[in-house]
């Protein structure tokens, strides 16, 4: 009995008709594109988008140059070269990322004791020319001033949780 | 209406024309020959031009089907609307673009073989009956035309996948030739109902034999054979779920892989053209043409713009097949290669060879309120 049913529901297409329905159905549903340019997803105080190395408010750099950030890159982007200032604190002198080889895992962020390397949100950025995507301090340093507000409120909502 | 149109035309332009530029002796074969071409040119551009639309209601469509808005972008003048630019712009690319010619390929073949799949589906048109007067040719045995030249198209394919010397596409090519042969014959049988039913192989003919309402088209003595026919058709045209010979996964595109530019543009068309074409044929045949709905309706039959036969209604009803086919494409999986076969074969053949016993004691039986 139930394989003549079945015959005759196969031969009347009834699953075609079903999923005919579904599709039917999905026409008229609300469509779920953003649209790029002028529409934006919501973002993560956690995003993880271009790199910049932050001051205190004093203007003084926070880098150490404890180098955990160079010794925990799976990528080895981080290269760091420290001296001894004048003052008798370790800077660096050299604090380079090579962006080409990174993969924005946040590694260096997490690993920073003083919150001096961070990740913007920044996330529409090109190179032109070759070695604009290799990061050095000024340039990062640079990013860190033009940044500062965005990623201190980033941080600011992240602090519950960290 | 169509020909008040064509006779303003013909009145006002074309004999003008003709007093003034051709020798008296040939006057009447010039005034012939022009009525001709300003029809086959007033079937060919809204052809074109709904080919083209087409691709865009496809994306569209099956954007929205699938939660997307599709191309929104290109537009006109700077105004976006809706995309509707969209097949201009792809039209303009592929036009542009170079069409490469592989160098083991056969040259003359290779690029004989896109016109050869394209002129059937728009020679196909001549015999389409678009109101109770227009036709290009109103010629008797017009459903073996169709037939015919609707069967042609393979030798498109065929010579493609062959002159390309490729493997993908030689088996595209293998591939969608047997599944067009195989359809062909349910689909042909399908057509003998028809033309039973119908007593005529005039497309005329069909269409005035199905007047009366809605319920007097061949729609329903013939459902089993509207289904199968239109199945076929999808088939036919090589369309989802019946693609595999363009099957992306295993031979990347099939017969035209090895098309580019305006040559694979013309494959594009044809495909296109072809499903127009089997749209048009199945609202012919079974949903009575240019017939109205309302004819024969009680209250609604008497409103006057409504109940008028016309092209609005045939153009209505291919809009709906038309759908269908962008509608199976967004649902269906592609069905596999001896599923293709079984169907066509063990299923469709054996549907319409029966289907035409019982089609023939109804019409030997006149059975009301088709066939008395």
């Amino acid at each position: 009995m139930q394989k003549i049913q079945q015959y005759f529901q196969s031969l009347l297409l009834w699953e075609l008709v079903k999923g005919l329905q579904l599709t039917g159905k999905y026409l008229f549903k609300r469509k779920i594109t953003i649209q790029y340019p002028e529409e934006k997803t919501p973002m993560s105080p956690r995003f993880r988008g271009l790199h910049a190395l932050r001051r205190y408010p004093n203007g003084e750099e926070r880098c150490i140059a404890c180098k955990l950030c160079e010794a925990v890159c799976p990528a080895v982007a981080i290269t760091i070269d420290s001296e001894q200032r004048e003052d008798g604190t370790r800077r660096t002198t050299r604090y380079d990322i090579d962006l080409t080889k990174c993969i924005f895992c946040g590694f260096c962020e997490e690993s920073c004791p003083v919150d001096s390397i961070v990740e913007t949100h920044v996330f529409e950025y090109h190179g032109e020319q070759r070695g604009d995507l290799l990061m050095n301090k000024q340039k990062l340093l640079a990013n860190g001033d033009k940044y500062e507000k965005q990623i201190a409120e980033a941080r600011e909502k992240d602090s519950l949780y960290r | 209406m169509l020909s008040d149109i064509f006779q303003w035309i013909q009145g006002s332009i074309l004999s003008p024309l003709v007093n003034l530029v051709v020798p008296e002796l040939f006057q009447d074969e010039a005034l012939l020959l022009l009525g001709i071409l300003v029809k086959i040119v007033a079937i060919l551009i809204p052809l074109l031009l709904s080919v083209a639309y087409i691709t865009y209601a496809e994306r569209k469509i099956i954007g929205y089907m699938q939660c997307r808005i599709g191309p929104n972008r290109v537009g006109f003048f700077g105004y976006k609307l809706l995309g509707l630019g969209q097949p201009i712009a792809d039209a303009f690319k592929l036009i542009f673009k170079e069409i490469i010619i592989p160098s083991g390929a056969n040259k003359t073949l290779f690029i004989i073989a896109p016109v050869l799949s394209f002129a059937p589906s728009i020679a196909a048109w001549a015999v389409i009956p678009f109101d109770d007067v227009s036709v290009l040719a109103d010629i008797n045995a017009g459903l073996l035309y169709i037939l015919a030249l609707t069967s042609l198209a393979v030798y498109g394919v065929i010579i493609a996948g062959w002159a390309s010397n490729s493997k993908y596409a030689f088996l595209g090519a293998i591939r969608s030739a047997a599944q067009i042969i195989s359809y062909e014959i349910a689909m042909g049988f399908a057509l003998v109902c028809v033309l039973i039913a119908a007593g005529s192989l005039n497309l005329g003919e069909i269409i005035e034999a199905q007047s009366g309402s809605f319920l007097h088209w061949f729609w329903i003595p013939l459902f089993p054979v509207f289904l199968v026919y239109f199945i076929s058709g999808v088939a036919e045209t090589n369309r989802a779920p019946f693609d595999v010979a363009e099957g992306e996964s295993e031979i990347v595109a099939g017969f035209h892989v090895e098309y580019g530019g305006m040559a694979f543009s013309i494959f594009f068309m044809a495909e296109y053209a072809n499903m127009i074409m089997i749209s048009v044929l199945t609202s012919i045949f079974f949903l009575g043409g240019w017939l109205s709905p309302l004819q024969g309706v009680p209250l609604l039959g008497s409103i006057p713009f409504l109940s008028d036969h016309g092209l609005i209604w045939l153009l209505m009803k291919t809009s709906l097949f038309l759908f269908c086919f962008l509608w199976f494409r967004a649902t269906f999986p592609r069905y596999r290669y001896d599923q293709i076969m079984r169907l066509g074969w063990k299923v469709f053949l054996p549907i319409t060879i029966v289907w035409i016993v019982i089609i023939s004691i109804m019409v030997v039986a006149e059975i009301p309120p088709w066939f008395n």
